[in-house]
């Protein structure tokens, strides 16, 4: 059954929202308030609200250090996002993750990971968990091309196959892991083949469609609720930034990307929804203000709230201590 | 009533079945669990009283880890079974950076109630990748727990304790001690992380020991005392909470300390203790701190070689000797 308009819009307004949400978030780090570096997803708002569409609260994720689009689609609340980037108490971690280790386990957002390829391990058990606990939720991990490198990876896939864990891998090939391109680092031109070493289904889409994205997750995440195992999709896809704000990027030519701005996701599906008569300019301006204004009330949330007291590093390290700890 | 007497091994798994029976949440996860119920028999019974919650895995060390994390997050309470201690290393990244951190970088939303079984030591002619001791790694960790066991009654009462615990919890396990048996309670128990145990007096010099090292100490008392020397044994069985009140009270009556450890000396966890003993109960010494400790070489294979690296009984003599001056 196709998308309703109502359905369409929202996985728009969510595009927008994370675009824009990446957008304040540079102009911010570069204006010194964000401390640390931080690693932006413009030009992949098709994948991550594409998958995050097909999931439900319940459902687990694991992301990567480029994951802020990953949690806006899961379902964030961008005031404790914004106030965590920006080092303070209220934010989702109080101030001790940051961009690179934020997490929201009320939406079954088991965290970023500031370790390439750190997720995978992390899901399988998740996806171990929920055939434990017998419920029907899934575990999603989004990894990147450079993670496909790493043995957990190949630990991951083979162990969420062999148990037919609820699990769906995706990977967001944005051709590059770093400053290193994927043609130099894997022998094969397409990831997603690597199921096959796996015995799993593995598809690879055009990561910046967001409804081939979405046809594609709902495919996998149908097939680990009905209890038939992992699935690994591969989002071709192209990060429009550096790998950090701030990042020279010697290792990619302008006109790269530029090609690539061409096919800017969110832009995209303006023109495919503005072609299905959905998305006027009008409504594209409103669905811009609204989201403009939760952003501001999100940078304000943000701004206003106290750094933690330095002493509130003490806190949060372990459930229960008793018994001659010491600081 | 009197206590039965029991192995360790058959400590640990009664204590299992007890708590598995008790929390369906609990289930064991590693490598070739269930044909032989754990490559030391250590799960006896699990296989069969509890099928689906005792797991095999592929030999997959990080994943496995992984697993017991993961699922640790999402309302389980694993238990991990490293096969060897010294496959930690296999692991490091999801204990050190992610278990070890989680509950921390995210700012407490989670916990974490996961055992990473270990069966460490050496002396059974493995060699130096299947013989380690490798706790002082975890205890300088912060975010982990560190639990070393000696006797039975102990692997009993600290196994529980570990499980109930909501943080990632190393259990270490020393694997010559498995057949070794002694007294265990009948009734119920749980012995709190962080509780050392006074398990001889003497007011001449205090032993501080936990896992094989324990043992040493015990053999090495029981001489001493025929020489007039009264060596009080303090059994740490917890490294990280550390009771280090138990640890003063003894050190403020003998004033001498030896740290015993099977663990090669250099950065091992005797080193971390006598420091702290030198920065809180100066004063109270009359010697230097001792460590006896394996010498710093890797496991060698052959009989004679293995025994010269590895701590033994004359090596707490001669330190005790040295702090007593007698």
């Amino acid at each position: 059954m196709p998308d309703d308009k109502k359905t369409l819009l929202e996985l728009y307004r969510k595009m927008v929202a994370v675009r824009q949400f990446e957008t304040m978030a540079g102009e911010h780090f570069a204006a010194g308030e964000i401390p640390g570096f931080i690693h932006l997803s413009i030009g992949q708002e098709a994948s991550s609200v594409g998958v995050c569409s097909c999931l439900r609260k319940d459902d687990y994720v694991v992301t990567t250090h480029r994951g802020h689009g990953h949690m806006i689609a899961k379902g964030a609340d961008l005031k404790r996002m914004t106030a965590e980037l920006f080092g303070k108490r209220d934010g989702y971690c109080k101030g001790k993750g940051g961009s690179m280790h934020i997490a929201d386990f009320s939406i079954g957002f088991l965290g970023a990971n500031g370790v390439v390829a750190g997720g995978l391990p992390i899901i399988t058990g998740a996806g171990l968990s929920i055939k434990l606990r017998k419920t029907d939720q899934v575990a999603l991990a989004f990894f990147g091309d450079g993670a496909c490198n790493r043995g957990p990876v190949h630990e991951a896939m083979n162990m969420a196959a062999i148990w037919k864990l609820p699990v769906i891998f995706v990977v967001e090939n944005n051709q590059y892991a770093s400053t290193t391109p994927m043609e130099y680092s894997c022998a094969i031109g397409d990831l997603c083949t690597r199921a096959a070493g796996y015995g799993m289904p593995g598809e690879k889409v055009d990561g910046n469609d967001v409804l081939a994205v979405r046809k594609a997750a709902a495919t996998a995440v149908e097939r680990a609720r009905a209890g038939e195992g992992p699935t690994l999709l591969e989002n071709a896809t192209y990060r429009m930034k550096g790998h950090f704000e701030g990042d020279p990027q010697k290792y990619r030519k302008t006109e790269e990307v530029e090609s690539w701005g061409e096919k800017d996701p969110v832009e995209r599906f303006a023109r495919v929804l503005t072609k299905k008569k959905i998305l006027t300019k009008k409504l594209a301006a409103s669905i811009l203000k609204e989201v403009h204004s939760e952003l501001d009330e999100a940078l304000a949330f943000a701004q206003d709230s106290p750094f933690p007291a330095p002493e509130d590093a003490m806190n949060d390290l372990y459930s229960t201590m008793e018994g001659g700890s010491h600081a | 009533m009197p206590d039965r007497i029991l192995s360790s091994s058959a400590a640990l798994a009664e204590a299992l079945h007890e708590e598995m029976e008790r929390d369906e949440t609990i289930f064991i996860v590693g490598e070739d669990l269930v044909a032989h119920a754990g490559i030391f028999g250590q799960f006896k019974g699990i296989p069969e009283k509890f099928p689906g919650r005792i797991i095999d895995t592929p030999i997959s060390e990080t994943c496995i880890a992984g697993c017991g994390l993961g699922a640790a997050m999402t309302g389980m309470r694993p238990l991990v079974d490293f096969h060897f201690s010294d496959f930690v290393t296999c692991g490091m990244d999801e204990l050190c950076n992610q278990a070890a951190k989680i509950r921390y970088m995210f700012g407490g939303q989670v916990k974490l109630p996961m055992v990473v079984w270990c069966p460490d030591g050496a002396g059974l002619r493995a060699a130096a990748q299947h013989s380690q001791s490798l706790e002082s790694w975890f205890v300088h960790m912060p975010g982990l727990k560190v639990v070393i066991p000696s006797e039975p009654a102990d692997v009993k009462g600290l196994i529980k304790a570990a499980i109930r615990d909501d943080d990632p919890v190393m259990f270490f396990q020393h694997k010559k001690l498995f057949a070794k048996e002694g007294p265990v309670p009948e009734e119920e128990y749980v012995i709190p992380l962080g509780q050392a145990a006074v398990k001889r007096e003497g007011k001449d010099v205090s032993l501080l020991c936990y896992g094989s090292g324990y043992y040493l100490c015990v053999e090495a008392a029981e001489k001493l005392a025929g020489d007039g020397i009264e060596a009080e044994v303090v059994d740490l069985r917890t490294l990280k909470p550390l009771d280090m009140d138990t640890v003063a009270v003894s050190i403020q009556k003998t004033h001498r300390a030896v740290v015993v450890h099977e663990a090669c000396r250099t950065g091992g966890f005797g080193s971390e203790l006598a420091a702290r003993i030198q920065d809180e109960l100066f004063d109270e010494l009359d010697a230097p701190v001792k460590r006896v400790g394996a010498k710093d070489f890797p496991i060698p294979f052959s009989p004679p070689m293995e025994d010269f690296v590895l701590p033994n009984v004359s090596d707490v003599l001669k330190a005790v000797h040295a702090v007593t001056y007698r």
